[in-house]
């Protein structure tokens, strides 16, 4: 049992370097051709894992109590949280995780969790930018949950279980499988809200990276911070991966994951450099509007089209 | 949070209230060593090079030619520059030419709330000997006498491309680990602190904003 459970949290880990590696890959690489696209020849390939360094290698830190050193804590736990649960790559051994029955809503739970810790954390700092992000970045996640939980319910109405595996299981056997084919409202209404998670144009007004106020992380540095950045690597790879699984078959390879995970990236990609920003009272008015009407018709379709 | 130190270790704060004194930290900075292994402190110094960000806080006519910096012409990505809007985050600091005392009040502050090692460039000629403002009633002459400068880019003003081969030359610097400006300020603190506080009349912040 102990020995059974030593190899299983072994496994986790390379699971979780994995996925951090990549993501922090993946996020040079989508810099990359985003300043392709603006003419430029960008950040070399190893940049996030040098900022990182450099972060940690700062030699001062400012703590303002005891919730400010809690809050990049709570965010690396949801990032882990979440990633602990998500079967990585479907039929392996190694990279199932801790997969089990009813995973799927724990995920959802603790894609919340990190947000949450974050916005706590930021609280504590003072600052009143950092008050602005977090009110900015809470209200337009409540926004864009709902159409995700929608959609996530529609699914669930169609496979009847809430094991991620299961729901994987049931689209193996062909690319007309995927729930993309079979239930393309609830993608439709899923994709729309993965546009405000990645948190690129036109979602991207509670982060404005590069402009005055820089959002929740203001006061965050040193250490707080490579901690930071070293968790947004590892949740963004860690929610493709569960929209890879939902919604586009998952994956039985390394190759595919890879893939797979970067062609849903480039859907956020393609659409962020192409519109310009909307205001936030805008984007939750949006995510309101047609999102959340695509998710109720889903649910609607899932129940009258796909269980009769 | 208030720290109690022993009275070696604390600032005055003579400029703040009685009321405001509660609000801020009074703990005298300290010199940070090397890592006691040198080749981590290389290493660490390495990363340092090549990741520099810049504080966004345009302090005077330079400023315009730290815009261009970020374009497709001139792209410093490439080199691990990039810009940040919070003093904290950030590790470089550039005197865009003259530094006006009212400025000069505000760049104190945002320098000393950056997180070591910092590092500044002086652009222009402006911090070097006041250059074409060098008798005028608000400016300083020589930035030097109240913070510490790392890299000096001269010229009136210098173009984009002096800036990016400074950058260049201040990752040289640092690879080699002879950017230690900012223990030089904690080592004359004093010597620095009568020289900001001779200019700045209305002095109404705490000592050292931590």
């Amino acid at each position: 049992m102990i020995a059974e459970w030593i190899g299983k949290i072994g496994n986790f880990t390379l699971t979780l370097l994995i996925v951090t590696a990549y993501g922090l890959f993946m996020t040079a690489f989508i810099e990359r051709i985003i300043a392709k696209v603006q003419g430029r020849i960008g950040i070399p390939y190893w940049q996030p894992v040098i900022n990182i360094l450099k972060n940690f290698f700062k030699r001062t830190a400012v703590s303002h109590g005891y919730m400010f050193y809690l809050g990049p804590v709570f965010r690396i736990a949801g990032g882990i949280g979440t990633l602990a649960f998500i079967p990585v790559i479907y039929g392996s051994e190694t990279f199932s995780n801790f997969s089990m029955a009813g995973d799927l809503f724990l995920v959802i739970y603790f894609m919340f969790f990190g947000q949450l810790g974050m916005a706590l954390g930021a609280g504590e700092s003072g600052h009143p930018y950092s008050a602005i992000g977090i009110a900015r970045g809470l209200s337009q996640m409540t926004a864009y949950e709902v159409p995700f939980a929608l959609a996530v319910i529609s699914i669930v109405i169609q496979y009847d279980t809430l094991s991620i595996t299961e729901i994987v299981a049931a689209q193996q056997g062909g690319w007309e499988n995927w729930t993309v084919f079979t239930n393309w409202v609830a993608t439709l209404a899923a994709m729309l809200a993965f546009l405000g998670m990645t948190g690129y144009s036109p979602f991207d007004i509670f982060l404005a990276p590069q402009e005055i106020p820089i959002g929740p992380p203001t006061e965050f540095h040193s250490a707080y911070l490579s901690f930071m950045s070293l968790n947004r690597a590892l949740f963004g790879a860690t929610k493709l991966v569960l929209f890879m699984n939902l919604f586009f078959g998952g994956a039985t390879g390394l190759l595919e994951l890879m893939i797979k995970t970067w062609l849903i990236y480039m859907v956020a990609i393609v659409i962020g450099v192409s519109f310009p920003r909307f205001r936030v009272d805008q984007a939750i008015r949006f995510f309101f509007k047609i999102p959340t009407l695509i998710g109720i018709m889903s649910i609607v379709y899932a129940q009258m089209m796909l269980t009769s | 949070m208030i720290k109690s130190l022993s009275t070696e270790d604390t600032l005055e704060n003579a400029g703040l209230t009685e009321e405001e004194q509660q609000l801020f930290c009074n703990a005298r900075p300290k010199q940070y060593e090397p890592y006691p292994i040198k080749a981590v402190e290389d290493f660490a110094n390495w990363a340092r090079a090549n990741s520099l960000w810049i504080l966004a806080f345009g302090t005077g006519c330079g400023a315009i030619e730290l815009r261009p910096l970020m374009t497709a012409r001139f792209d410093a990505n490439r080199f691990g520059v990039a810009g940040r809007p919070t003093p904290r985050q950030s590790s470089v600091f550039v005197i865009g030419g003259y530094a006006s005392v009212k400025t000069l009040k505000r760049i104190i502050r945002s320098y000393e709330q950056m997180q070591g090692p910092k590092f500044v460039i002086a652009l222009g000629i402006c911090p070097v000997n006041g250059g074409m403002y060098f008798d005028s009633y608000n400016t300083i002459n020589q930035f030097d006498m109240y913070l510490p400068v790392d890299l000096y880019i001269t010229g009136c003003m210098p173009r984009p491309e002096v800036l990016v081969a400074g950058i260049v030359e201040l990752q040289k610097k640092i690879k080699q680990g002879r950017c230690d400006g900012a223990n030089r300020y904690i080592e004359n603190f004093d010597w620095y602190k009568a020289n900001q506080k001779k200019v700045i009349k209305n002095w109404d912040m705490p000592d050292y904003n931590w």
